[in-house]
């Protein structure tokens, strides 16, 4: 207890003598799970900071550490960081849930934004993003796509997050095509670009013409330009190097939109604890460019579903789905509520194999 | 489950893919293990020559280009191994390390402006008619060059440590230093020699990842190979045609077991994944009837006190 | 020509000075390196060392050098007695993940009870774990001659494996809506490895790496198994006569930097980190091992290093916030300092001296 005391007291102090500074600065803290040059998770959050950066010019200063492991690492350098002054901190891993509920605990005035996360305080919002809905316009190109009907997916590991892509991707190619077959790989890291070839590699030599991945090297997208004749889509960023042929689509994440929306939420002092799960609608997932190695009939469905949904009008989980098992998950015109999604851990109907538990 | 979707043909040609950068990264250590130096730093030798392939690649356009500047890349990094544990003595299990350590963030330093960059591609040797031969063809004839490269050099080394006297004397400075002292050689300038040459060959490797395999530039993309070389020396007993043995078996799980994932097969993912590093230590055991051992003077200090 | 000269003794001085030297010249060369990447080389060289121990905020960061610096202590003491006998475990990630594993699996076992015996197993739980991963190369070594480097190494990807496994499976968390992690140890107070006085870092896995540094200088100077491990390490025939039993050795060195390297990590799970997560492990298990070589193998070195390791990470954090240091540089500027450490050792046993003319 007295030293949670003497920290919010040196907070104060702190914040007492920087207090007229502060009124024109803005201090901002990242923390990232990965280097900011890993092409993929990171990259698009750091993106996302020097967009607060350029936004509000002097008016913010940001700072960030990258490679901090989860556990107590992450929790000393968001106390770090909040000793340092910072106003609002994004914690950019799912694994710094409880380091950023922790150290939000000892700071009351300090706001904390956790991304991919469930636990919310007074001081501390999450934030994720709908990437199943991109997942749904690939999806719809997948199975418009394939020849041989075998669609190959590469996951990191089995979280809701993997397979709520995994779901959507299905339910839609499906759709579109009732004899597609979805072939899952998972390669058990987060991080070994060389290791996605090889599942790359594997998937096409079974069959698959069409690669989804939830990992994010270009790794297969390098496997698919070799092999010549196999569909993928860029994942995290556009991966527009490897456009318009093998790739062509890819899900953006942009965290810009709302790295700038809440940074001026603080200064305002209008800045509230929330859950976000932004989408296509908000912008938080962009769908890039669809290329013109898809049919332009099927490009053109694959942009008025995107449309619905940014519209709001259209919800990839809608009923009548089942369950793997054949048990009922949604009936007729019902679509799933967020929490089940947060949380997915069961495969639709028609999907084979099982989820590695 | 549908074992027959695995065709036996391209798993081969794929796994000698898989192999390749833990082959060229294995037989350079093996050179370094012979002449009686221990570096573990090959992690850090492979992605410091990813970085600098990649980047020379990108730059001259040449992927060939890229390879020699790997091999040097790698062979600068070890010469401040060669500083610390041939000039200034240190122990070289923990300037091994160091060299890991410092390789990878020097790496991240050097490759900050190559994030999301496509290198020029190499491009496959396709030899008219004999990589049509079924089966033979794919499997020996269809590949990058610098797989080729791989095998040569290990056949090279095998050769030059077994029948020529330059390979003798490398042996000889491995087992017994203060004897090969003695006899006239001159033990650090030959072991000099061959750390060069080991992180030459661990910056092939690391390019072969960066420039063929991914190819793409990231931030520790090597992601654990040069432990896994380091292992399959030992697994080889120093032999280079069991390190590659070792090279193709540990390549061949990995891309069997997602194969076998791909396919559909009833075992738990995570005991497939694991399968690599457990079947490569029942395989030691079985072959630890072999009692061939390491070179005697492995890992220990030279100074020549006359 | 400068040739170098066997000290007959290595000199005490030296010893001593050696660090000191080795700092200032990775202040010198970092300074260099941060001026070349445009930032101020006094500000950030201070920032790294000044910081945590005597800034502003140094009321914080002290414990955290504890928090840091215990599981690498830790596990750094088990590696050194192995590494004087000639016996190479270089899996301790591994054992470090198998000892949370079963730590906390023996803890959750009891959730929800209340009792005051549930940390203690835990304690002999992660013990066990971790001896028991240590035993399987130690027990191959015996039996078959099988190379203990290799398989305790493997050893460490089959540990991660499982590490993923069990978050993902077993102890997953049952009221954590489908996300991998197990239940956080830190809200359950039987199997919570708290700080023993609030703000002072300690937990029981720092005063276990105080224990284990005080114990493993007694049993190196005065005890028999002591003498026998340096006799085995410097003069292994002669040890053969002093009637050594090696397979006994091996199973004691590998058993107990594995029982080490296991409480290192039950301590971490149940404490600082208190979740069993894919991530749990950050490597302490490898960076370990650059701390006993260090420490020069030598339990009160040992210590030094493991807080100048712990020192130089959080210190490399604060420079990265304060001054926009990329990670990498941090990493770049720590291999210069062990670098440095390891090459000054050399005046520690020799002289260097300029000869007249023959070449040595």
């Amino acid at each position: 207890m007295k030293f949670t005391t003497l920290l919010t007291s040196a907070a104060m102090a702190l914040g007492l003598a920087t207090g007229a500074m502060a009124e024109d600065k803005t201090k901002v803290g990242f923390v990232y799970v990965g280097p900011v040059g890993d092409g993929g998770w990171t990259y698009e959050h750091n993106k996302g900071r020097l967009a607060v950066e350029e936004h509000f010019g002097d008016k913010v200063e940001t700072v960030f550490v990258e490679s901090v492991p989860e556990g107590p690492d992450a929790e000393r350098v968001m106390t770090q960081m909040a000793l340092e002054g910072a106003d609002l901190i994004f914690t950019t891993s799912f694994g710094y849930m409880d380091p950023t509920i922790n150290v939000a605990k000892k700071f009351p005035d300090v706001k904390f934004e956790h991304a991919t996360g469930y636990k919310t305080a007074d001081n501390v919002s999450v934030y994720s993003a709908r990437f199943y809905e991109g997942r749904a316009v690939q999806g719809h190109i997948a199975g418009n796509m394939t020849k041989s009907n075998i669609i190959g997916y590469i996951g990191s590991y089995p979280i809701p997050e993997v397979i709520r892509g995994i779901n959507s991707a299905y339910i839609h190619a499906k759709k579109v095509n009732p004899d597609v077959e979805f072939k899952i790989v998972w390669a058990y890291t987060w991080f070994d670009p060389a290791k996605e070839a090889d599942a790359a590699t594997v998937l096409i030599e079974q069959g698959a013409d069409v690669i989804l991945q939830h990992t994010d090297s270009t790794a297969p997208q390098a496997a698919a330009q070799e092999a010549g004749n196999v569909v993928t889509f860029g994942q995290a960023s556009d991966m527009s190097e490897y456009a318009p042929f093998p790739r062509v689509s890819s899900i953006i994440d942009d965290w810009a939109p709302y790295y700038i929306a809440r940074t001026q939420a603080v200064m305002d002092g209008t800045w509230e604890s929330a859950n976000t799960w932004d989408g296509i609608r908000e912008g938080m997932v962009a769908i890039g460019e669809i290329t013109d190695a898809v049919p332009a009939d099927v490009k053109e469905e694959a942009l008025a579903l995107k449309a619905a949904m940014a519209a709001g009008e259209y919800h990839p989980f809608t009923g009548p789905i089942k369950k793997q098992d054949g048990s009922d998950w949604l009936a007729e015109g019902e679509t799933a509520d967020d929490g089940t999604l947060a949380g997915m851990n069961f495969y639709v109907e028609g999907l084979e194999g099982e989820i590695p538990q | 489950m549908d074992l027959g979707e695995i065709n036996p043909v391209l798993l081969v040609a794929s796994l000698m893919v898989a192999a390749t950068p833990l082959l060229l990264a294995a037989i350079g250590e093996l050179v370094v293990e012979k002449a009686g130096v221990l570096n573990l730093g090959v992690e850090g030798m492979m992605i410091v020559g990813a970085i600098s392939g990649f980047a020379i690649s990108v730059e001259t356009g040449s992927p060939w280009l890229g390879f020699i500047a790997a091999a040097i890349g790698g062979a600068v990094l070890s010469l401040l191994f060669v500083l610390l544990t041939q000039v200034a003595l240190a122990n070289q299990v923990a300037s091994g390390l160091a060299l890991t350590l410092f390789g990878l963030g020097f790496s991240a330093l050097l490759g900050q402006s190559y994030v999301g960059i496509k290198p020029p591609s190499m491009g496959d040797i396709h030899i008219p008619v004999i990589s049509d031969i079924p089966v033979i063809g794919p499997i020996l004839f269809q590949h990058d060059p610098i797989l080729y490269v791989g095998i040569a050099l290990t056949a090279a080394v095998w050769a030059t440590l077994k029948y020529t006297r330059v390979g003798l004397i490398l042996r000889a400075v491995g087992e017994n230093h203060d004897a090969a002292h003695a006899l006239g050689y001159k033990v650090i300038k030959i072991r000099i020699m061959a750390i060069l040459f080991g992180g030459a060959c661990a910056g092939l490797g690391g390019a072969y990842i960066s420039l063929i395999r991914v190819p793409q530039w990231t931030e520790g993309m090597t992601a654990g190979v040069g432990w896994i070389a380091l292992a399959l020396v030992v697994f080889a007993s120093w032999k280079p045609w069991r390190a590659l043995l070792g090279a193709y078996l540990f390549g061949g799980i990995t891309v069997l077991q997602l194969n076998l994932q791909a396919a559909g097969v009833a075992i738990p993912v995570e005991y497939l994944a694991m399968s690599p590093y457990i079947i490569t230590i029942l395989v030691l055991v079985i072959l630890s009837a072999d009692k061939s051992s390491a070179p005697a003077s492995l890992g220990r200090t030279f100074h020549a006190s006359h | 020509m400068i040739v170098l000269e066997k000290r007959p003794q290595p000199s005490k001085a030296w010893s001593y000075a050696t660090p000191v030297v080795a700092v200032l010249a990775t202040m010198v060369f970092g300074g260099i390196l941060f001026a070349i990447l445009g930032k101020n080389p006094v500000e950030a060289i201070g920032t790294i060392f000044w910081e945590p121990l005597f800034g502003e905020f140094a009321f914080y960061y002290r414990p955290q050098l504890l928090v840091k610096g215990a599981p690498l202590v830790l596990i750094a003491i088990g590696l050194s007695l192995g590494f004087r006998a000639g016996i190479w475990n270089i899996g301790a990630e591994g054992q470090y993940i198998m000892g949370a594993i079963f730590g906390a699996a023996a803890g959750l076992a009891f959730y929800p009870l209340d009792a005051f015996y549930i940390f203690p197993i835990m304690v002999i739980a992660g013990a066990f774990g971790g001896w028991l991963w240590a035993m399987i190369p130690a027990f191959l070594k015996v039996r078959f001659g099988t190379n203990e480097i290799l398989v305790s190494l493997m050893l460490v990807y089959v540990a991660e494996q499982m590490l993923a496994s069990v978050s993902l499976g077993l102890l997953k968390n049952p009221e954590g809506f489908g996300f991998p992690g197990s239940r956080n140890l830190q809200s359950y107070e039987s199997a919570h490895n708290a700080e023993l006085i609030a703000g002072s870092g300690m937990h029981w896995g720092v005063v276990t790496a105080l224990i284990a540094v005080i114990f493993a200088y007694v049993l190196l100077n005065r005890h028999m198994l002591g003498f026998h491990i340096r006799l085995t390490g410097e003069a292994p025939r002669a040890a053969k006569f002093a009637g050594v039993n090696p397979a006994r050795l091996i199973l004691f060195c590998l058993g107990l930097s594995g029982a080490l390297a296991g409480l290192a990590g039950m301590f971490e799970v149940s404490g600082p980190s208190g979740v069993v997560s894919i991530d749990f492990n950050v490597g302490y298990g490898f960076t370990a091992i650059i701390v006993a070589f260090l420490g020069r193998l030598h339990p009160v070195g040992i210590l030094l290093a493991g807080g100048l390791m712990a020192l130089t990470y959080i210190g490399g954090e604060i420079a990265q916030s304060q001054l926009g240091l990329p990670a990498a540089a941090i990493q770049v500027f720590q291999g210069m300092l062990l670098f440095f450490l390891l090459a000054f050792d050399l005046l520690t046993n020799y002289r260097i001296r300029a000869a007249r003319s023959e070449v040595a």
